[in-house]
């Protein structure tokens, strides 16, 4: 029965291979541009991390938090490898709050790398009520937490669209072609020149969302270079050895299977 | 007591056994720890020495790949556990923690991420080589028992383990697994309040979660022992399913079968380690990345793969408690098996039509495991009926009259002979490996 | 057991090689495999990031001390009165056990900033007790005088100074 057993390897193949998402039935494919961070040998751009983080905090962080984010994490390897100066720079931009002091007050003082970014809303109440009961979701794991995830956020990023004349939108929906349901409660968020890039890359909405698209995808995980790095060295390590392995196998069995 | 037995000095005075210092096969300081803590003759008669049959094929490097992978999964999960905070207000942040500072701790989570779902893939072929050679026919019923034993054990902590990130499919698994109970008449509702310590999944499940998501591992470490004692005492079956009888038929254990137990080990790390660095959230879901919120269920809610058989036998019938009974009853099936199959021939390369009985069983795993992911309507539904059917069938219908009905080929009259037949051509046998 | 072995030592000698170089290989990738089991308990990431406090002095009044927390120990930031100052600069080091002269366990002689934990066993030191104007370990005694000079008991060392520069005139910033 041996094509028997090779069918059964294959389907199971390709059950694996099915994607769970059954979400994405009613909406369009996904875009799919060429990320620096896909692949075996993948690693992000810094510049476009840190073209995205300008991006995260002059347009996103209005609504969005990314609370278990530390600037710290900024000038860590891996990362947007910001000097450690311009991360306390960075950092010393935002206020805290600290405290109890010496006389048992609560004060503020200017964020330090050890602090976490700071969340546009003190809750999530605060959050729904500012922002018509909708509640913009924490980006700190967004890229592993969506079905498709890089593709996912640059696709939604580029999906605004006029509405098709057949579907009605209530006020404060948005009409999307790539979100499951095609309606979005965010309005469309980048717009052409909404950042002035320092680094003179022309600031088109398809770029915003590419660099901040990386940004996320880092944000979400951090190790991903030194895991890649890691796993690649790991591989060869184990194909290595595995061939030795085989070797010392067939030369011991050889001992009572003289051919084999 | 009688006077008459003092009569003679012999029949009171026996030589007693604790005296008895010495046979270590081992010298020097070996062999004194040895006869006063019998350890290394134990491995040594049992591990080195140990005859084992010839003819094993790769299936049987499953269990040293399931022992190690048992191994690794207790020391990444001890040290995840000196990390993790089992609350709900930290737990899923804890986890996040451990991906983003702590050293290495990506690492050690994605490697028990993903040992899980590997040591699931394992022991699903181990269970089908049982199934297909017939290791659970006499004298090894017992140890097939334990092997499902642990089955279940495996599955309690698999899903007790995936609640503890707390993300969405955490905490919606644990509502939906933990109502299954409910479905037990009378008591059901009282012995769901109590297995969550609260009137929904909270705080108190989470933290006793934990402490049985550790328990029920090293029970499981308790139980494996047992079987591996049994295997000892009964001796590995062999894909002719012949007993060994003397040492033309078996090799031992030490260099041969660790010779190609390492080698099989190290491409399974291999392919472990692929999935683990690159698509290291490829068995998992992404909506458990969200942290847990008991005001939304997500879309769709699936199990995690290597419970999407049984969730789609549980889906399939439309009554709450007959569904439960037959997902549970679905796995329970196994253990009937040695009493099912009356065939005194063990392995399946010598009963064709069994054989092909056993290949549709396996496609009809595949077909459930398919339907679980899918949405309970229309077509999956009639679906799953029929997959259910057929593996109820299989067990209580196909395997006894099969087994009494089914003329066996001609056999082999020793393992070496096995050998020689196969050598030859005249044996047609599995080529997965 | 058929187990002849007719191999020629030429063999014999490169079957031994491979294997020994595959037990080799495989050793190491066990270390390798052990080294982040053993680092993961080290302190993480955001510990590390805590490594500096800043402290206002204008609130300590002459003769007092204030303590505050430092990667989870005390430390003992104490304004010294004349007297003490004196009486810490004037002690002969051979007297000491562990020699160290005044001027260098502060930057300004009033303010003697100290990690308040006995170079013993690690407990907390009190204040104005033992003999010599310092501090008195209540574990096994030890007793350091007003620079946290180890004098009498157990401990072979002086309480360590810990990395600190004054941001101004009434602020240090410590780590």
């Amino acid at each position: 029965m041996p094509n028997m057993s090779k069918l059964i390897l294959l389907l199971f193949l390709v059950f694996f291979n099915i994607s769970p998402s059954i979400s994405a039935e009613d909406s369009e494919k996904l875009l799919n541009p060429k990320f620096s961070f896909d692949g075996i040998f993948g690693k992000f751009d810094r510049a476009s991390l840190q073209r995205g983080y300008q991006v995260y905090t002059e347009v996103c962080s209005a609504c969005h938090s990314m609370s278990l984010l530390n600037y710290r994490n900024l000038s860590q390897q891996g990362g947007p490898e910001f000097t450690e100066e311009e991360t306390k720079a960075i950092a010393s931009k935002f206020e805290v709050e600290d405290g109890p002091n010496q006389n048992g007050e609560m004060f503020k003082r200017s964020s330090k790398p050890s602090d976490h970014f700071k969340s546009p809303f003190p809750n999530e109440q605060a959050a729904r009520a500012a922002n018509g009961g909708a509640y913009p979701p924490d980006m700190s794991t967004l890229a592993k937490a969506r079905e498709g995830g890089p593709s996912y956020i640059y696709s939604i990023l580029l999906g605004y669209e006029k509405s098709p004349k057949n579907i009605k939108l209530e006020d404060g929906v948005y009409y999307n072609k790539f979100k499951p349901g095609n309606s979005i409660k965010m309005p469309k968020p980048l717009n052409k020149d909404a950042v002035k890039y320092s680094d003179g890359t022309e600031a088109s909405v398809e770029q915003m969302a590419f660099d901040v698209t990386t940004f996320l995808t880092w944000a979400s995980d951090p190790h991903l270079e030194e895991r890649k790095k890691t796993g690649f060295k790991t591989i060869i390590f184990l194909l290595i050895v595995s061939a030795l392995a085989y070797f010392v196998k067939k030369k011991t069995w050889s001992r009572i299977e003289p051919k084999m | 007591m009688t006077e008459k037995n003092f009569n003679s000095d012999s029949e009171i005075i026996k030589p007693v056994h604790t005296s008895k210092v010495g046979g270590s096969p081992f010298k020097g300081v070996a062999g004194w720890i040895d006869n006063r803590l019998p350890i290394l003759r134990i491995f040594k008669y049992e591990y080195l020495d140990f005859q084992v049959p010839k003819s094993l094929n790769y299936f049987w490097s499953l269990g040293g790949i399931l022992m190690v992978c048992l191994i690794f999964l207790i020391i990444t999960g001890v040290t995840l556990g000196m990390h993790y905070k089992p609350s709900s207000s930290e737990a899923f942040n804890s986890v996040e923690k451990i991906m983003r500072d702590v050293n290495f701790g990506w690492l050690i989570r994605y490697a028990h991420m993903n040992l899980a779902s590997f040591f699931f893939i394992a022991v699903y072929l181990h269970i089908f080589r049982g199934l297909y050679y017939g290791s659970y026919k006499e004298p090894r019923q017992l140890m097939w028992l334990l092997g499902i034993i642990i089955f279940f054990m495996m599955m309690a902590t698999a899903f007790l383990g995936y609640t503890l990130p707390w993300g969405q499919m955490s905490y919606w698994g644990a509502t939906v697994i933990t109502n299954l109970f409910s479905a037990i008449p009378v008591v059901g509702k009282f012995i769901v309040t109590w297995l969550w310590g609260d009137y929904a999944v909270g705080d108190s499940t989470l933290n006793r979660f934990y402490v049985l998501h550790w328990l029920i591992a090293f029970g499981i470490v308790g139980i494996v022992v047992f079987h591996v004692i049994a295997l000892h005492i009964v001796g590995s079956n062999n894909p002719s399913g012949i007993e060994p009888v003397d040492t033309r038929d078996t090799v031992s254990f030490a260099p041969y079968t660790t010779s190609k137990d390492l080698f099989a080990m190290l491409v399974f790390l291999l392919i472990f380690v692929l999935f683990m660095m690159y698509i290291p959230n490829y068995l998992g879901h992404p909506d458990n990345y969200i942290p847990a919120n008991p005001l939304v269920t997500p879309a769709h809610i699936v199990p995690e793969w290597y419970f999407l058989p049984y969730y789609a036998i549980l889906r399939s019938i439309p009554n709450k408690l007959l569904g439960v009974i037959a997902m549970v009853s679905s796995i329970a099936m196994l253990g009937l098996l040695p009493w099912l199959d009356l065939s005194k021939v063990r392995s399946s390369v010598f009963r064709p039509i069994w054989k092909q009985f056993i290949f549709l069983f396996v496609l009809d795993f595949f077909l459930l495991m398919y339907l679980g992911k899918m949405p309970p309507e229309g077509v999956y539904v009639i679906l799953s009926r029929i997959g259910l059917a057929y593996w109820f069938m299989f067990f209580l219908i196909i395997t006894p009259l099969v087994s009494i009905m089914e003329t066996p080929l001609q056999m082999p009259n020793s393992i070496h002979e096995y050998e020689d037949w196969k050598k030859k051509g005249k044996i047609k046998t599995l080529k997965i490996f | 057991m058929s187990n002849k072995n007719n191999n020629s030592p030429e063999k014999k000698n490169r079957r031994d090689f491979i294997t020994v170089a595959t037990g080799a290989l495989a050793a190491v990738g066990v270390g390798a495999a052990i080294w982040p089991i053993i680092n993961q308990m080290n302190p993480d990431s955001s510990v590390k990031a805590l490594a500096s406090i800043e402290v206002d002095l204008s609130s300590i009044k002459e003769g007092q001390e204030t303590v505050v927390l430092w990667r989870g120990k005390p430390v003992f930031i104490r304004r010294r009165t004349n007297e003490q100052i004196l009486e810490a600069q004037k002690v002969d080091l051979k007297d000491l056990k562990d020699p160290e002269p005044d001027s260098k366990r502060v930057k300004k002689a009033e303010w003697l900033v100290l990690i308040g934990v006995c170079t013993h066993l690690g407990c907390v030191p009190t204040f104005g007790k033992g003999e010599y104007g310092g501090w008195f370990c209540p574990c096994h005694g030890s007793v350091y005088d007003v620079s946290g000079r180890i004098r009498k008991g157990p401990a072979p060392l002086n309480l360590e100074v810990p990395n600190y520069e004054f941001v101004s005139d009434t602020k240090i910033k410590i780590g």
